[in-house]
């Protein structure tokens, strides 16, 4: 266990699983629909407030996984209830928990039928997502990560738009998918290795065979390449996306989508760091894919939420770029490029939410010109809009110019292909904003709608207040990071020979 | 005669005696169930009384070792938790409602004297009498509408039952020549010389497939389908679960004979079995309609998935596939237990039929689900579990095709349990009628989730149990 700080005071991480799935369980007892919206508001609340001391207590000088707990759960197979957290992990632990009460405030009229179920979905899609950003264990890990498409499911399957049935279906068959060849990886991982375990951080360098990591990194890579969504892997993204309800587009884009690339961080790069080598020019290329083919489908999109959905697969082309440019300016600007996108995304699936509750509409065309009715909206909007597109002084600027740093320090070509992704943003962006704010002559009419209400002010404003926050001093964020990136780049190393090689002949 | 060895079964046969005697009298119809019920309780406690007990009876033709008592648990469990499930019997005529327990008990009968033969007649004649039960079972079925599909379906049943059994006796001729003995424990020494010989091949072989016949495994499933249909719920629920166990249990028995060298082709054939199975099964239930069909088809892949655990030929293999089957056993449970509570009057489920569910009866969907999600292998649910195991020690046996395949088949099949538990979530109840449910359906639905959630995060337990079962026999 010499990978593992193990924590003797009280629980955290454990707490921070089950607080959600207890309170889930007790909301089945709880009476009418108010109550139960309270009451996983206080759950989501506590929750939130729990995870905290993780940030104060996190020891910034060592890149172990810290607030370990270590349970033999079945010793037949060496399989163990492992949980830890490292400064890749820190950050995503602390906005899925951040991000929930924001959920519950954002769905708090939205939803009107079927309350106490919904409640449900979202405390158990809590657990499942803290215990994949948690566990350390690949068994615990696939547990977490495959339990967690059966809310995500029914989320967008119950009170989803009009196709929702085409949209959660494809969503669970891509998801499951991609996922079933993980778990055989996962198993033959168990059997390579020496002595025979399931744990993470011992995988990571076992030394295994070139051939043998290949096989394990696609089998990863098609699981995690889905989740992000990579492109040509994306076309659930939109459709999951357009027909989930508000809370459902926001856990999506800000936590789920996440998933993917902190696999590629916690599996790919550390345990197959030869095949990493070998694959890294054809995934750059196919983030430069993804971050173009993105912005430009963006471009042209009238319905608001797939304008976003579209925006969202070139953002995670800039975090995939990041990570796979393997230098720690851009795996440090990816991983706040994570957290930048679930911030900013998240308030912009809230904004559009808010507005489908008034007109029940998404299309561009009908919510030209409500500036004018509703200011202190389209003031979210604008900010949110400008950290989307990079702006200076936002969050998303912070992250992009971290990982461009790195894609120029890596190779000049590729970065410079990432470039119009950054000019597209600002054009599909400016065009949602104009549109929305200003429209034209020709704009329908408005009257009759109201601004936003307190609660709607509540939930867009921490979102507001973390976008301003990391953009003028990343700092905080950024120092968790360095010590743990700096040893997974340790971990990668940079072999010599053959994958290098290759690599050179793939990106001039 | 130690007769305590034989007490479960006895306490069996008792009950069945009395059942017999309620048959005669016209009242007794009324008293039959709480008497099947008290008698399968009953033959649960005495299997778990005696569970340690170890001897043999007969002229060494029947054993009682840990491996079979454990099974007779779990046979008198299933089959009391089937008749809780059943407990209305709306498929069944008042008239014969006593005889149809009586038949119940004497199939659950066959299958405990199954586990425990370790001779080639005597194993003969406890899967005949639990056969031929089970072809009148499926007659008995009320025919209302005057389909008369349970006709075409016993029919179908006993056919294809006859031809396997025959298969069965032909393959048990030629081990008897080559070894000239019926005992299998001495076959077993016999037989390992000369293992490499064709005959003795061809004839495990041949016995096996009477135990593919009743664990539905390709090419012996022709029968699934249209007994699933055509049989009454309550009927379908206890073919489709309690006797998977014991043809489980016998294929260990028989399997622990192809370890020997030599044994190679019959391995091969239960990995192209298992394939088939697989691939058929899940593709197949993918267009059906009748809920009962498609947990049929889906009853055919699992058997694939079970044999993966079999052909290992190892004590852990041997472990896990009765700790799946054993899992599928309570999985397949749960969704019976829905389809007999939602269907009015005994008659067959569209999976349509189940449209609002969630709010027909909130508690029944529930279950529904986790059955559904279970028996597709999602976590944290036994299936998973069980589906993990199997993978893992079939990969750590070197059938990696085998495993690429059966995780690829775990693709395929998500989709037609989702679309099950679509329908029963997303859709308007508007136009079915309000599901009743009795306290004891909810006690025992409710039970049956608390198992699926428990094996599956819990596996050690039972694993060490299995295993310590499945040794009895290496």
């Amino acid at each position: 266990m010499d990978f593992l700080i193990l924590n003797n005071g009280f629980p955290y991480l454990s707490a921070l699983i089950f607080l959600p799935l207890i309170g889930a369980l007790l909301l089945l007892a709880m009476p009418g629909d108010n109550a139960c919206r309270n009451w996983t508001l206080i759950v989501t609340v506590v929750t939130a407030l729990l995870s905290l001391p993780l940030y104060w207590n996190f020891d910034l000088t060592t890149h172990l996984y810290q607030f370990g707990e270590h349970h033999v759960w079945i010793p037949g197979l060496n399989i163990n209830y492992t949980l830890g957290i490292d400064g890749i992990s820190l950050l995503l632990v602390l906005l899925t928990t951040l991000l929930m009460p924001l959920c519950v405030l954002g769905s708090w009229r939205y939803i009107e039928k079927r309350v106490k179920e919904f409640m449900v979905c979202l405390l158990l899609m809590e657990t499942s997502m803290l215990g994949v950003f948690m566990a350390l264990d690949l068994v615990l890990f696939y547990v977490f990560w495959e339990a967690m498409l059966i809310p995500m499911y029914l989320l967008i399957a119950v009170w989803g738009g009009p196709r929702k049935t085409y949209a959660s279906i494809k969503f669970f068959l891509y998801t499951l998918a991609g996922s079933v060849l993980l778990l055989v990886a996962i198993i033959a991982l168990y059997l390579n290795s020496a002595p025979h375990t399931f744990s993470i951080p011992q995988l990571m360098g076992q030394g295994f065979s070139t051939t043998f990591q290949l096989w394990v990194f696609l089998a990863f890579f098609l699981a995690f390449a889905i989740k992000v969504p990579m492109f040509p892997f994306h076309t659930w993204l939109p459709a999951a996306h357009v027909e989930a309800p508000t809370a459902g587009s926001v856990i999506l884009a800000s936590v789920l989508l996440k998933m993917g690339t902190y696999g590629f961080l916690r599996f790919c790069l550390p345990i197959t760091p030869a095949a990493t080598m070998t694959f890294m020019p054809y995934i750059l290329w196919l983030s430069i894919a993804g971050i173009l083919y993105g912005g430009f489908t963006a471009l042209a999109q009238q319905d608001m939420k797939k304008l976003i959905a579209y925006s969202s697969v070139g953002h995670m082309g800039f975090v995939t770029l990041g990570i796979f440019v393997l230098n720690s300016q851009g795996i440090e600007g990816a991983i706040l490029q994570m957290i930048n996108h679930g911030i900013t995304t998240g308030a912009l699936f809230f904004c559009v939410g808010m507005v489908y509750e008034r007109t029940h509409s998404r299309e561009l065309s009908r919510h030209a010109g409500i500036g004018k009715y509703m200011p202190v909206y389209v003031t979210f909007l604008a900010f949110f809009s400008l950290s989307s597109l990079a702006f200076p002084g936002t969050n998303s600027f912070v992250g992009e110019f971290l990982v461009l740093v790195g894609g120029f320090a890596k190779n000049k070509v590729v970065a410079a292909f990432a470039i119009p992704g950054a000019v597209l943003a600002a054009a599909y962006m400016f065009r949602l904003l104009q549109r929305v704010i200003w429209g034209s002559p020709q704009n329908p009419d408005h009257t009759g709608l109201v601004d936003l209400n307190t609660r709607e002010i509540v939930t867009l404003a921490p979102l507001l207040f973390f976008v301003l926050w990391i953009g003028l001093s990343p700092e905080p964020f950024l120092k968790v990071l360095h010590v743990s990136v700096n040893h997974l780049l340790t971990q990668v190393g940079t072999l010599p020979g053959g994958p290098m090689a290759v690599a050179k002949l793939m990106i001039p | 005669m130690n007769i305590m060895l034989f007490a479960p079964e006895l306490f069996l046969l008792t009950g069945a005696l009395v059942l017999f005697l309620l048959s005669l009298s016209p009242a007794g119809a009324g008293r039959a169930r709480t008497t099947a019920l008290v008698f399968a309780i009953g033959t649960m406690v005495s299997g778990l009384v005696f569970l340690n007990f170890e001897g043999t009876l007969f002229y060494n033709a029947y054993q009682i070792d840990f491996f079979s008592q454990l099974i007779k648990v779990i046979l008198a469990a299933g089959l009391a938790v089937v008749l809780l499930i059943g407990r209305k019997l709306k498929g069944i005529a008042d008239e014969v409602r006593a005889e149809y327990y009586l038949f119940l008990f004497m199939s659950t009968l066959g299958l405990m004297m199954l586990v425990s033969s370790v001779e080639l007649l005597t194993l003969f004649i406890a899967l005949e009498l639990s056969s031929y039960s089970l072809y009148l079972l499926v007659p008995m079925r009320d025919d209302r509408a005057g389909s008369r599909l349970q006709m075409e379906a016993a029919v179908k049943y006993i056919l294809f039952g006859v031809v396997a059994t025959g298969i069965m006796l032909f393959g048990m001729s030629y081990l008897f020549g080559l070894t000239g003995t019926t005992y299998l424990g001495e076959l077993l020494t016999r037989l390992q010389p000369i293992m490499a010989q064709p005959a003795a091949i061809v004839g495990l072989a041949m016995v096996m497939c009477g135990f593919f016949y009743k664990l539905a495994v390709f090419p012996f499933h022709f029968w699934v389908p249209d007994v699933y249909q055509g049989a009454s719920n309550e009927t379908t629920t206890f073919i489709a679960s309690v006797p998977k166990i014991a043809a489980v249990a016998l294929l260990i028995r028989m399997a622990t004979m192809i370890a020997a060298p030599g044994g190679w082709p019959v391995v091969n054939l239960l990995v192209v079995l298992s394939v088939l199975s697989m691939f058929y099964g899940n593709l197949a239930a993918l267009v059906q309609k009748d809920i009962k069909r498609m947990l049929g088809f889906s009853g055919i892949a699992h058997a694939g998935y079970v044999l993966l655990g079999i052909l290992t030929l190892g004590q852990a293999g041997y472990a896990t596939a009765m700790y799946y089957i054993t899992g599928y056993l309570v999985m397949n449970l749960a969704c019976f237990l829905v389809i007999c509570a939602v269907s009015p009057k005994g008659e067959n489920l569209q999976i349509d039929d189940l449209s609002g569910l969630h709010q027909r009866s909130p508690l029944l969907a529930l279950t529904l689900a986790v059955g559904m999600f279970a028996l597709a292998g999602i976590p944290p649910f036994v299936g998973f579990m069980g589906k993990f195991m199997l993978l893992a020690n079939a990969l750590n046996e070197g059938y990696l095709t085998l495993v690429i395949l059966a995780a690829i088949n775990t693709a395929i099949s998500i989709f037609y349990y989702l679309s099950v538990v679509r329908v029963a979530y997303t859709t308007s109840p508007e136009g079915y009628p309000a599901v009743q449910v009795a306290p004891a359906t909810k006690l025992v639905s409710v039970l049956l989730m608390l198992v699926i959630i428990a094996m599956g995060i819990l596996p050690t337990p039972v694993l060490e149990i299995a295993t310590s079962a499945v040794r009895v026999l290496l």
